[in-house]
């Protein structure tokens, strides 16, 4: 039988005008100050760093550098609310606040997304459609918890820690404060809050919700910096819990600064997911997975499918049709609402992701990028594939944290959960085959803490979320969520 | 110069997931498609549509006002095209062909004991004949959903490679009546037998049956469709039918077909809407773009 290679023509012969997402109804002050004891206050310092749209490279507004007198002073603030207020409020009544935040994300929804895209660089159809929404039902959800931690633990006695300092990352900037914030205050602890450096923005616009909100001031902190910043928050004396998402050199590191401390901790750091396509999978909706598995919000995703295998006997037709689908990915301006891959977050990742790609290539990877055109201003990346790559690649060894898939195949159920597992990381996986038993098999078999069955990418408050190995400890989300901030 | 092509076992046909196609489509249905490409987008529908009319109350009358309209779809604007088809039961196939003359609009007829199918092979051959005699330039077939539930795959492969060799050169399209077929597995290896069996179009429905057509099954066909094409490198064309009546949903369409087989099938050699109401929505968001308001729904003919 003769099988000939057909390629179709995905070039512009009808194509979407842009589509813009308005932002004109957007007001971003010239500087944002700290959020601490339920105001906003000049840095100690004086001191103030610039916040920039990755997609035009363009300055959005000063946000304010925390030392260590502030941190001490959000510390204080939240230690005051903690002992006076916060542990002594009714917990139904604890809860009715956090429903009115989610609420009040709801409400400002448009807002928020917009703020994100441009802050972040993520395309809006994306922090539209998920990451405020989901946001607010993360709210939702530990707000509902907040009167019935007795139900979650019974015969336990739940009992809140106290203070928490909360560090998160620069990918999902407002649904990582989400994450941390609603279970904090659900089991009745007072936060202190760092976005990171590069995506300040939508954090300090909840600190203005929450001021709003009439939530007792000090009970949420929010403080802004860099590093050094929040080297101050983990070592701190009077912090009683440390839940930082981020890299795991980072994570190493504040593992090491809490040994001897009895500070709790939780760490989600980084990933090197497998994604896993049998011969009898839904082959065109495993394509999509694998799309919104390294595709999604740039790549910058910790849990994203970034290692793809691939069943030998089908690998030549998955590679063809994920290369036909990659043609039809929109990459360009973030604000308009056809982008489906958006800006790079910050000049250093991009340049971390070219490194990896020539690594790829002097590897001797096979490359391949689709054809997209790039705006010329703004940090971006043509969505990119390593074909041929085996587990001895650095590129298939090491997080990326970008739209860079690396492709192995494989011929047995056993191969591909041993390669699948040969990896420091362990925090998601993706398994693709129609055959119920066989997902039973290997979601038991793989060292991940997420794994999922024919979807990718797919975040739930009601689904804890977190990793094995160096992936980090602790869950989030679900009832497991709560248990990291309570002494039981 | 034509290749072989081997027939696959229909029985093994390539395993669908309903939620990923769901969750395609949705993402299919959040591309914004405004100014310049819209009205682009809509003056492709309108030339896609074949517009039909397959009552029982059918008349000569009736029809002639429809091929009327067809090729004279809102005379106020001007640049507009012609529908692509009109379609019609056989015995008003002769009419709709003199009607229409050389306006270049196709007649197509329904044939093989339309709606239901339930008939014999011979009545269908008959029925299929007819038509193609009286001037029909394409065949809408139906396949029979109870064979094809029963497991009867062989049969309708060979009900199909029959009627494709009454219809000659005139091209066949395969109905299969996708709200009877229950599942997307079933559309896939409908649209597998279907191909290989030589249908030049699929198409999803009757208009008899409800649910007709839809994005999932029709983005399931879709991509059985590329996948024919991977391995054969035989273009065959899509037509969803029955249900499709607003200028948005029609654009939904468009951008499922674009980015999923690409330029190659946006034109009605390729893809059709089946529909009687589609074209005054299309008409209706066209006049809004030249001139800025709506118009109300009586300014626009219904033939």
């Amino acid at each position: 039988m003769r099988e000939k290679k057909q390629s179709l023509d995905f070039t512009s012969k009808w194509c979407y005008e842009p589509a813009p997402e308005n932002s004109d109804h957007i007001q971003l002050k010239k500087k944002y100050e700290l959020f601490i004891d339920g105001k906003f206050v000049k840095p100690t310092k004086g001191k103030y760093f610039d916040t920039i749209n990755p997609a035009t490279e363009q300055k959005l507004a000063e946000i304010a550098e925390a030392d260590e007198s502030d941190v001490n002073k959000a510390v204080k603030a939240a230690r005051n609310s903690y002992e006076n207020v916060w542990s002594k409020m009714p917990a139904a009544e604890r809860g009715k606040y956090i429903f009115r935040i989610a609420r009040m994300i709801q409400e400002r929804a448009r807002e928020f997304a917009v703020i994100e895209t441009l802050d972040g660089g993520k395309p809006i159809r994306e922090s539209r459609d998920i990451d405020i929404p989901l946001a607010a039902n993360y709210f939702f959800y530990y707000a509902g918890w907040a009167d019935k931690l007795a139900y979650a633990f019974p015969n336990r006695n739940p009992k809140p820690l106290g203070v928490a300092g909360q560090i998160i990352p620069w990918n999902f900037p407002l649904l990582m404060a989400a994450w941390k914030i609603a279970p904090a205050l659900a089991t009745g602890n007072t936060v202190i809050l760092k976005p990171a450096e590069t995506t300040s923005l939508t954090a300090l616009k909840l600190a203005e919700i929450i001021a709003d909100s009439g939530l007792p001031p000090g009970v949420v902190n929010i403080i802004t910096g860099g590093g050094k910043t929040g080297a101050a928050i983990v070592n701190h004396k009077d912090i009683n819990k440390i839940a930082f998402t981020g890299s795991t050199d980072v994570g190493k590191l504040i593992q090491h600064s809490l040994a001897n401390t009895n500070k709790k901790l939780t760490l989600e750091l980084g990933g090197k997911a497998a994604n896993i396509i049998f011969d009898d999978a839904p082959l065109d909706q495993a394509v999509e997975g694998i799309v919104n598995g390294i595709f999604f919000n740039q790549g910058h995703v910790c849990c994203a499918g970034s290692r793809l295998f691939i069943q030998e006997n089908v690998a030549n037709i998955v590679i063809q049709k994920l290369k036909d689908r990659m043609e039809t990915l929109i990459v360009g301006d973030p604000m308009d609402k056809n982008t489906d891959i958006g800006a790079i977050n910050s000049k250093q990742q991009l340049e971390t992701i070219q490194k990896y790609i020539s690594i790829g290539k002097k590897e001797g990877a096979d490359f391949y990028q689709s054809s997209c055109a790039l705006p010329k201003k703004g940090y971006f990346c043509k969505p990119t594939l390593f074909l041929n790559t085996s587990q001895s690649h650095r590129i298939v060894q090491e997080e990326i944290f970008g739209p860079v898939l690396t492709i192995q195949t494989f011929r047995t159920v056993e191969e591909v959960i041993e390669k699948a597992n040969n990896i420091p990381y362990g925090l998601s996986a993706g398994v693709w085959t129609d055959k119920g038993s066989r997902i039973f098999n290997m979601t038991s078999k793989l060292r991940a803490g997420v794994v999922w069955a024919n979807t990718y990418n797919k975040f739930d408050p009601t689904s804890p979320f977190g990793g094995y190995k160096e992936s980090g400890f602790g869950r989030e989300g679900g009832l497991h969520g709560l248990q990291p901030y309570l002494s039981l | 110069m034509k290749s072989i092509i081997s027939i696959p076992d229909f029985s093994k046909s390539p395993a669908i997931d309903q939620v990923g196609v769901e969750e395609r489509v949705a993402r299919f249905t959040t591309r914004s498609i405004k100014k310049a490409s819209k009205v682009q987008g809509l003056k492709m529908a309108l030339n896609m549509i074949d517009l039909t009319t397959l009552e029982g109350k059918d008349t000569e009358g009736k029809v002639k006002q429809m091929c009327y309209k067809a090729v004279h779809l809102h005379d106020a604007l001007p640049d507009l095209p012609s529908v692509a088809a009109v379609c019609v039961y056989p015995t008003m196939v002769r009419t709709a062909k003199q009607a229409l003359q050389n306006s270049g609009v196709k007649v197509a007829s329904v044939s093989t004991a339309f709606p239901s199918g339930q008939s014999t092979r011979k009545v269908k051959l008959l029925d299929t004949t007819f038509a193609v005699e009286n001037g029909a330039d394409e065949i809408d077939m139906v396949i029979s959903r109870g064979e094809f539930l029963k497991g009867n795959y062989n049969f309708i492969f060979d009900e199909i490679a029959a009627i494709k060799e009454a219809c000659g050169a005139v091209r066949l399209k395969v109905i299969f009546e996708t709200g009877e077929l229950s599942t997307l597995d079933n559309v896939r290896r409908a649209s597998d037998i279907a191909m290989y069996a030589g249908a030049d179009f699929i198409k999803t429905s009757t208009g008899k049956i409800s649910p007709a057509a839809t994005m999932p099954v029709s983005l399931v066909m879709l991509e059985a469709i590329r996948d024919y094409y991977y391995k054969t490198g035989i273009m065959v064309g899509m037509k969803p039918a029955g249900g499709i009546s607003t200028a948005k949903l029609a654009l939904h369409y468009l951008v499922m077909v674009k980015e999923t087989l690409g330029n190659g099938w946006l034109s009605n050699h390729w893809f059709r809407f089946g529909a009687s109401s589609l074209a005054n929505d299309i008409l209706m968001q066209l006049a809004k773009e030249a001139t800025g308001v709506y118009q109300g729904a009586e300014y626009f003919s219904k033939d």
